[in-house]
């Protein structure tokens, strides 16, 4: 099997219900009504030359080269922009169309560097495959005319560049930027002949334009105009493998085209179901992380962490950790031991750390990063709706009206899906973006929210309670579905309690800063605008108040009737690639798989006759536990795979002391991350790329990640748990993720019908898989909520105990910046760093002038846990008292300043909103130095085999 | 800015705005340079792409203002049949550097060729001196 490309339709698929048929070149063939001529002949195996047309744009008729003739209509129609209809006879190839073709052809190459050996694009080109197909064999007009070679390319982005004269002006870059990601950032400059593709003004080059590098136009160019960087360095792939990504919950699947061993480029699959054919900066550029030279391959041991670090073979690393596990749990006890699944590992990685702290352990005291971003969202819906995920699949967005947008930033966080929803937008969808920053979906080209309530961060529980009164008292809750749905006693305590005068929005706006008026009138919008469909991030989890916002949303969409369909829904955008995957697979530690009790003896009876232990009745420690009580001195040894709670947790002081009061801190992954500053064991960890397994997205979809090259640390990562199994007597044998799948389902009633099969042949999966849903769930809670009856559950707001004062009147909040990705461990390891190079505070105007600090000054960022440096953006982005920071780099360590209040149901961790002073700065703080040194005496690597001193 | 702002200020409620708001800036301003490009888009809540586009396409908007007098000289098929391409080198001449002469193709007086305009004014049934004449006193 040779590298082949993905098949190409010419014309977006049409959904119709009515269905047309029609003879192309003697053959029949039947199409959806509004199908083109082009896709109908691809439909049918056929391949009519083109340029200007593909199908992940709509049709232009441009280029003049997919000509047809059809019986009875005049002249020579374009087939890209010609509808089949009932009994049309076509006829693709005749003497006239042959002529007319080569014409068309001549006029292209008489203007194009006949360079194709040496070019990028060789034997991975249309114009290429174009010019063969219409038979080209000379240029009457010659060369010599007036032309556009010569000119310099556009190299300013690091993934890719722009050759001009390889460009044909087919526009189909253009027309990506502008409907697949929306962005609208390239354009064609003048007319003509004098035509040319141009990103922005006269003064742009594409890095500084407004493209987000997503790369759609990349895809979408016939030629090498737009090509991809490795292409140029490396040569067009030999095969491909279709893959997950690894960076955010969006779950976009590519197509790993790969020569050897050496990832050439990474094309989103068209097949995709989560991501349809595109992808963002991260996912399709962002993967040189890999090979960095930071990336540690050997395992390394050593007594105590002032001492450097020591390589050593697997088998001594496993055996000395196995040792030092069995050691302290003789002395201390079980419960003295606990690990950390990641959010970024596979399905069968998560469930194997968790089965090794509870089978080989012996306790429950594990826990994953979901507990700092989504766990509130786990115990609201699971609370009101039954079960602990998001009620739709990304599809649904195509049939919203009213997008309610709380909490989140979809451009940055998860673009991809932003793109599909600023398409539907639009289209005409109407947006309410509830948020205390303007996000770019407030206002940027093309968007516009019909309703931006800034709220004074921390107040989302009233807020949405505000909006519920309106919602109660103005008549606009929809009763069928209550009465029928939901459990009415509940609805009636809620009604009466949300319709109280204490919680209208005049009498709220003093605390919410929301305009009474503006509220109202965005309540009324979505009660009564047709699909009303909510999205939220973790602007609405990381709350002391997260677990009640996620209800009180769950509250609003089922008073007016906005579940159990496509188009509406309670949506969590989830943080990490695997954070539903790694709730899903029991990594709480109240919970096995599937969301089932620990203390649930029946479930606990499962698991144990199937792994042959005896399972701890009690529930774990939660991560913030864990480190109270290593300082206390009871928990003595932890095992983290693929997360770096030292830089993502908040107070990190906190943090850094439980971790140093530990006798054996195991860290599992690809670098000497923050948290491996305190660690005794470094196990090397494998890339997404390195391995099988599956990882489901933010819609429940369940995804393979395939192995498209060999651990470069000898080991896929669920292996090296196993080792450590072994090594502390599990006797485990699995040959493959797939045999943990198995596992899984086997174990997960939600799981039943998933198998590592079914998963190759289909493409993904929506949990649940069951007997009553034997293809997976698109959409839950159709004709009954998982519970039963839908529960609504009252929400009184109590205001955090964070607050400002004299020393800390302004309010910080933190999320996330397109190019990096949370820590950025992998991300500030790639290119993207010429994105966002720093973190950046972003303050009021009328806050920085009472500071006296300007744009770009280094500032002190205080709060009452602690203080950084960093510099400021000054922008009216952020309401004056709120300012905005991102985490992305470890020499500001944002979460220096953040508390450990946190939400009162699950714990998760206050991170938006802390009280903070910003004063001028001349240099970094204490910490940051104090910091520093110890990350550099830490990250010494005694390579004394080789007889050299340490370094 | 301030200028660009009013001249927005005044067409933003017009479906389709964008042209009429072009060639306002461009008679008021005489250009319609990058910056005025950026403000226009962020205005109007489009790209700079888009108005760039818009921009470049049409021959009557400028990036950088020029104040010298123009004269719009049709070379269009009727203007060319009735002898226009001849008397372009003392066009030319006449213009040196002081007049820019600008290129059309067609005024809409294809029957009395060939035709100039000046500003809003149209000249027929032009030779080679009249032509000369109206350029050097433009």
């Amino acid at each position: 099997m040779g590298y082949a490309k993905q098949p190409d339709f010419g014309t977006p698929a049409v959904r119709s219900d009515r269905t047309v048929t029609l003879s192309i070149d003697g053959r029949e063939v039947t199409v959806p009504e509004g199908t083109s001529v082009m896709r109908a002949a691809a439909e049918i195996g056929g391949d009519i030359p083109k340029l200007c047309a593909t199908d992940m744009v709509k049709s232009f008729g441009s280029c003049r080269l997919c000509l047809v003739e059809v019986e009875g209509m005049r002249g020579t129609p374009a087939s890209c922009t010609t509808p089949a209809t009932e009994g049309m006879v076509v006829k693709t190839q005749t003497p006239r169309l042959e002529k007319l073709r080569r014409s068309v052809m001549e006029l292209y190459i008489s203007d194009h560097p006949l360079d194709c050996l040496t070019c990028s694009a060789n034997n991975d080109c249309e114009l290429q495959d174009a010019a063969a197909d219409v038979g080209l064999r000379d240029v009457r007009y010659g060369y010599d005319g007036a032309h556009h070679l010569g000119q310099a390319p556009d190299l300013s982005n690091p993934y890719f560049l722009f050759a001009p004269d390889k460009c044909i002006v087919c526009s189909r870059c253009v027309r990506a930027c502008d409907e697949v990601q929306g962005t609208l950032a390239l354009t064609v400059d003048g007319r003509g002949f004098a035509s040319k593709i141009s990103a922005g003004t006269a003064e742009d080059d594409f890095l500084s334009s407004e493209c987000v590098s997503c790369g759609a136009c990349v895809q979408a160019c016939p030629t090498s105009a737009l090509m991809e960087k490795s292409v140029k360095e490396h040569g067009k792939p030999e095969r491909s493998v279709v893959t997950t990504c690894a960076y955010c919950g969006v779950g976009c699947t590519f197509r790993a085209e790969m020569r050897g061993e050496q990832l050439v480029r990474m094309v989103p699959w068209k097949e995709g179901k989560a991501n349809r054919g595109h992808s963002c900066v991260k996912g399709r550029f962002a993967w040189g992380y890999a090979n960095h030279k930071d990336r540690i391959t050997s395992p390394m041991i050593r007594d105590s962490i002032d001492e450097p670090w020591r390589e050593v073979s697997w088998a001594e690393a496993i055996s000395y950790t196995a040792g030092r596990l069995k050691d302290i749990r003789a002395q201390h006890g079980a419960r003295a031991l606990g690990g950390i699944t990641s959010s970024r590992c596979t399905n069968e990685e998560t469930f194997l750390v968790q089965k090794l702290v509870r089978g080989g352990f012996g306790s429950n005291n594990v826990d994953t990063c979901a507990r700092v971003c989504h766990s509130p969202t786990g115990y609201g819906l699971k609370t009101t709706f039954g079960t602990s995920a998001g009620t739709q699949d990304f599809d649904s967005v195509e049939h919203s009206d009213v997008i309610l947008v709380i909490g989140a930033n979809p451009t940055d966080a998860h673009p991809v899906f932003a793109s599909r929803m600023k398409r539907r937008l639009r289209e005409g969808a109407k947006l309410i973006v509830i948020d205390p920053r303007r996000i770019d979906l407030v206002r940027s080209p093309h968007i516009e929210a019909q309703y931006h309530l800034p709220l004074q961060p921390g107040t989302n529980v009233a807020v949405l309670t505000a909006m519920a009164h309106v919602i109660v008292t103005e008549g606009l809750v929809d009763t069928q579905f209550v009465a029928e749905r939901c459990e009415v006693d509940a609805f009636e305590d809620w009604a009466r309690f949300v319709a109280d005068e204490s919680h209208s929005p005049e009498r709220l706006e003093p605390v919410t800063r929301v305009p009474a008026e503006e509220l109202r009138a965005a309540a009324r919008l979505f009660a009564t605008g047709g699909n009303g469909a909510i999205y939220y991030g973790l602007g609405v989890t990381e709350h002391s108040q997260g677990s009640s916002t996620v209800m009180a949303i769950a509250n609003l969409a089922m008073a007016t009737g906005n579940i159990g369909r496509p188009g509406v829904g309670v949506n969590p955008l989830r943080g990490q690639n695997n954070v539903q995957g790694a709730c899903d697979m029991g990594s709480f530690p109240h919970e096995l798989s599937g969301y089932r009790h620990i203390s649930d003896a029946e479930t606990r009876a499962l698991f144990e006759s199937d792994w042959g232990v005896t399972l701890d009745a009690e529930p774990g420690l939660r991560i913030n536990n864990m480190l109270d009580a290593a300082v206390d001195g009871t928990f003595r040894a932890i095992y983290i795979q693929g997360e770096d709670i030292l830089q993502s947790d908040p107070d990190t002081k906190h943090v850094a002391a439980g971790l140093k009061a530990m006798d054996c801190v195991i860290v599992h992954d690809l670098f000497l991350n923050e948290t491996a500053n305190y660690a005794h064991v470094f196990l090397p960890g494998s890339t997404f790329l390195e391995k099988d397994g599956t990882f489901t997205n933010a819609e429940r979809r369940i995804q393979p990640v395939r192995r498209v090259m060999d651990p470069a640390n000898g080991y896929e990562d669920w292996q090296v748990t196993q080792l450590l199994a072994n090594a502390m007597g599990l006797g485990w044998d699995y040959g493959h993720a797939s045999e943990i799948l198995a596992e899984i389902a086997r174990l997960t009633p939600t799981f039943a019908g998933v198998t590592w099969e079914r998963l190759c042949e289909e493409g993904s999966l929506q949990w649940p898989v069951n007997e009553a849903n034997p293809d997976g769930a698109p959409v839950m809670h159709v004709d009954g909520f998982v519970r039963g009856k839908g529960h609504f559950v009252v929400t009184e707001y109590v205001p955090t105990d964070e607050k400002t004062g004299p020393r800390f009147p302004l309010l910080l909040t933190t999320g996330r910046i397109l190019s990096q990705y949370n820590v950025g461990a992998q991300t500030r390891r790639t290119a993207n760093t010429a994105w966002h190079p720093e973190d950046l505070l972003e303050m009021h105007p009328t806050d920085a002038e009472n500071r006296g600090l300007n744009d770009g000054d280094w500032v002190r960022l205080a709060s009452r846990k602690g203080e950084t440096t960093l510099r400021i953006k000054v922008t009216d982005r952020v309401a004056p008292g709120v300012v905005y920071t991102t985490f992305h780099h470890p020499e500001t360590q944002a979460n220096v300043v953040t508390t450990d209040f946190s939400d009162w149901a699950t714990n998760c961790p206050e991170y938006k909103v802390t009280a903070v002073q910003v004063s001028a700065s001349n240099g970094p703080t204490d910490w940051q130095e104090d910091y520093a040194g110890l990350a550099e005496r830490s990250r010494r690597i005694s390579h004394e085999a080789e007889g050299e001193p340490a370094e | 800015m301030d200028r660009i702002d009013q001249i927005v200020a005044r067409h933003v409620d017009r479906e389709g705005p964008l042209l009429p708001i072009l060639h306002d800036v461009q008679a008021e301003l005489g250009a319609i340079d990058t910056a005025a490009e950026t403000r226009i888009a962020h205005l109007l809540n489009l790209t700079r792409a888009e108005v760039h586009g818009v921009v470049s396409f049409y021959h009557d908007f400028r990036a950088e203002q020029d104040l010298r007098p123009v004269v719009q000289v049709c070379r269009a098929e009727a203007c060319q049949a009735r002898g226009i391409e001849a008397m372009m080198p003392a066009v030319a001449t006449a213009a040196g550097d002081r007049v820019r002469v600008e290129t059309v193709y067609c005024l809409g007086l294809c029957s009395v060729g060939p035709n100039a305009r000046i500003g809003d004014d149209l000249h027929a049934r032009l030779n080679e001196a009249a032509l000369t004449k109206l350029v050097e006193g433009a």
